[in-house]
């Protein structure tokens, strides 16, 4: 991407804009009305009991939250580009918090059960993740350079196999799997299942990206090693693999975060990950809020490493070239 | 030093490296090639030149069989190049091919694109690979480059180094196809210079190419092309002084304008 060398006047520092951004905000929270919300009881001193105050509270309210809103961003414009996208992370997250802590959530039960969600729950999520993604990539490889051959088996099996895998849903495939399998004499346990419905989908999702990162490779490569002789698979290996992996990695890391979170699909089976966890441990105690949202958090953490991960990879081939 | 393992047999002064026999060649309905024959000798120097669309780059890309012909025959050191041969690779290896478009490797350093070919296919030890590495590099007067990668090198640079790279698997034949008409005119003196040392030097060499100042000094023969065939082929001298057929005087007027 190219930054431009020019700076233009924040739109935020234009009157016309600051008007009408007001505006548009003011008619959203009032359509949105959050009279009912924490908001108005903070206003009842001024508009007295919130479900009684009508036209007057409502509007109140939503210019209230218009001006705080407005002010803020005309604050943050004022900062620089990391402190900004700090500021505004963190306003994010302390919503999102008060979003959480408007459930009444008990931290004690949280604490109770946060040890099993751990151990149990985080630890098959993990693992039932890292095989598949290893599995998927390993599938994508093969996959992949089949579907790039000239071999007509190879490429019917390969094309085959990403169409069918990447046209059902996920959950069907963990069910045809899990329950089609056994009929056939195959003995498959959850975990296996989910594995292996995993690896397979997401390996048809990743040799569609393999393929084209491949083929996102000049033409001129090809020719060039040809001309001194190489054959295909030294060619793929040291000339055109390693050039299409800089390509390949921003996606993959897509594939990888989605592949986390949708192993959540095992749950289904009752498998004892993440997900069946955060279902099942508040229901007795009808504490499903609490459980709910510590699976989330802990999901969105698992996430957050994936992409650090990434970001870090995707820094060392930015210096590399 | 030669290596050990050598592909083709050698040649004496008198078998032709390479030799065409009614070769044409069809891309779909459109036929490229038509009828090519011709013959060149070992240390021969020619020059390929023509208008745009002649058919040049097909016939030079024929010869280490980048392209597919659909008639006739092509011999490399008395190997016929066709569609069940077993042995392209070993073929292209004694082959060097000189492109527009450089297509170094980019991922590899001057050095290592130059060490790639004699180590992953020749058998030459990495240290030896090296060696020769900087020998050709120093040939083609960029020793200092090695560490870089090709895109911090200029064009002119870029395409000594993919000179370098084609010599370090030490061919018995090189093609240059337009290696000039990428690069920026001051940059083109530097690569005809290098391509001049060469063919002092004895190698063969096969150069499709409008550097007609280049060719008057260095060709043994100039083959001009239209429309896929072979109009004329004769000494530079005859060539430009003497054009038989009126497509290349129309074409050497252009050209030397
Ligand atoms: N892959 C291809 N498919 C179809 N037609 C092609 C292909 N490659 C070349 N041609 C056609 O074959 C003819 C000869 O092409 P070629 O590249 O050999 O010409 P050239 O003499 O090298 O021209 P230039 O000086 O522009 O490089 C042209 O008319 C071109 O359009
Ligand atoms: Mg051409």
């Amino acid at each position: 991407m190219f930054v431009d060398t020019v700076i233009e006047d924040k739109a935020l520092h234009k009157p016309a804009f600051l008007i009408g951004l007001s505006l548009t905000v003011l008619a959203i929270f009032f359509a949105l009305n959050f009279t009912n919300s924490l908001f108005g009881e903070f206003l009842r001193p001024v508009i007295g009991d919130p479900t009684e105050s009508g036209f007057f509270g409502r509007f109140a309210v939503s210019l209230v939250l218009t001006i705080i809103f407005v002010l803020n961003l005309f604050a943050i414009s004022f900062f620089k580009l990391k402190v900004q996208v700090a500021i505004v992370w963190l306003e994010l997250f302390l919503l999102f918090l008060a979003f959480a802590y408007s459930f009444d959530l008990k931290m004690s039960f949280i604490q109770s059960r946060i040890p099993l969600m751990i151990t149990r729950g985080l630890f098959t999520t993990i693992y039932i993740s890292a095989i598949s993604i290893v599995l998927a990539t390993v599938i994508a490889i093969i996959g992949a350079i089949a579907k790039l051959s000239n071999n007509g088996f190879a490429y019917a099996i390969s094309s085959f196999y990403t169409s069918l895998f990447r046209g059902l849903p996920l959950l069907l495939q963990l069910f045809l799997i899990y329950k089609g399998l056994p009929q056939l004499g195959f003995m498959v346990d959850a975990v296996p299942a989910a594995i292996t419905a995993l690896s397979l989908c997401y390996g048809a999702y990743m040799t569609e990206i393999f393929r084209a990162g491949i083929q996102s490779i000049p033409r001129g490569q090809w020719e060039a090693s040809r001309a001194l002789g190489f054959k295909f698979n030294l060619i793929l290996r040291k000339i055109i693999l390693p050039q299409a992996v800089p390509i390949i990695i921003p996606p993959t890391g897509n594939q990888f975060i989605a592949m986390l979170k949708d192993s959540s699909l095992a749950s289904v089976l009752g498998v004892w990950e993440l997900m069946y966890l955060a279902r099942t441990l508040g229901q007795r105690d009808f504490r499903h809020m609490e459980m709910l949202l510590t699976a989330a958090m802990i999901y969105w953490a698992l996430t957050i490493v994936l992409e650090v991960i990434q970001a870090r990879i995707e820094e060392k081939y930015k210096q590399k070239s | 030093m030669m290596d050990t393992k050598t592909n083709i047999p050698n040649n004496t002064e008198m078998t032709p490296v390479i030799s065409l026999k009614g070769v044409s060649k069809w891309y779909g309905d459109f036929q490229a090639l038509s009828n090519i024959d011709l013959e060149i000798k070992l240390k021969e120097k020619i020059v390929i030149c023509g208008p745009s669309g002649s058919g040049k780059s097909t016939l030079i890309r024929c010869l280490n069989r980048l392209e597919a012909h659909q008639e006739g025959t092509i011999h490399v050191s008395g190997i016929e190049l066709h569609e069940r041969m077993k042995d392209i690779d070993v073929v292209r290896q004694d082959i060097g091919m000189v492109f527009q478009s450089f297509n170094l490797f980019p991922h590899l350093t001057v050095l290592e694109n130059c060490m790639a070919g004699p180590n992953w296919v020749r058998g030459v030890d990495k240290s030896k690979a090296k060696e020769r590495a900087i020998a050709m590099l120093e040939q083609v007067k960029i020793p200092e480059q090695a560490d870089k990668y090709p895109e911090q090198l200029s064009g002119g640079q870029q395409q000594r180094v993919a000179i370098a790279r084609s010599l370090c698997m030490q061919p018995k034949v090189m093609l240059f196809d337009e290696p000039t008409s990428a690069l920026d005119p001051e940059m083109v003196a530097e690569v005809l210079d290098t391509m001049i040392e060469l063919a002092k030097s004895g190698m063969t060499m096969i150069c499709v190419t409008h550097e007609m100042g280049f060719a008057r000094q260095v060709a043994d023969r100039i083959v001009f092309m239209a429309d896929g065939e072979i109009v004329e082929q004769n000494s530079p001298e005859e060539f430009f002084n003497n054009p038989q057929h009126e497509r290349t005087k129309v074409f050497l007027d252009q050209i030397l304008k």
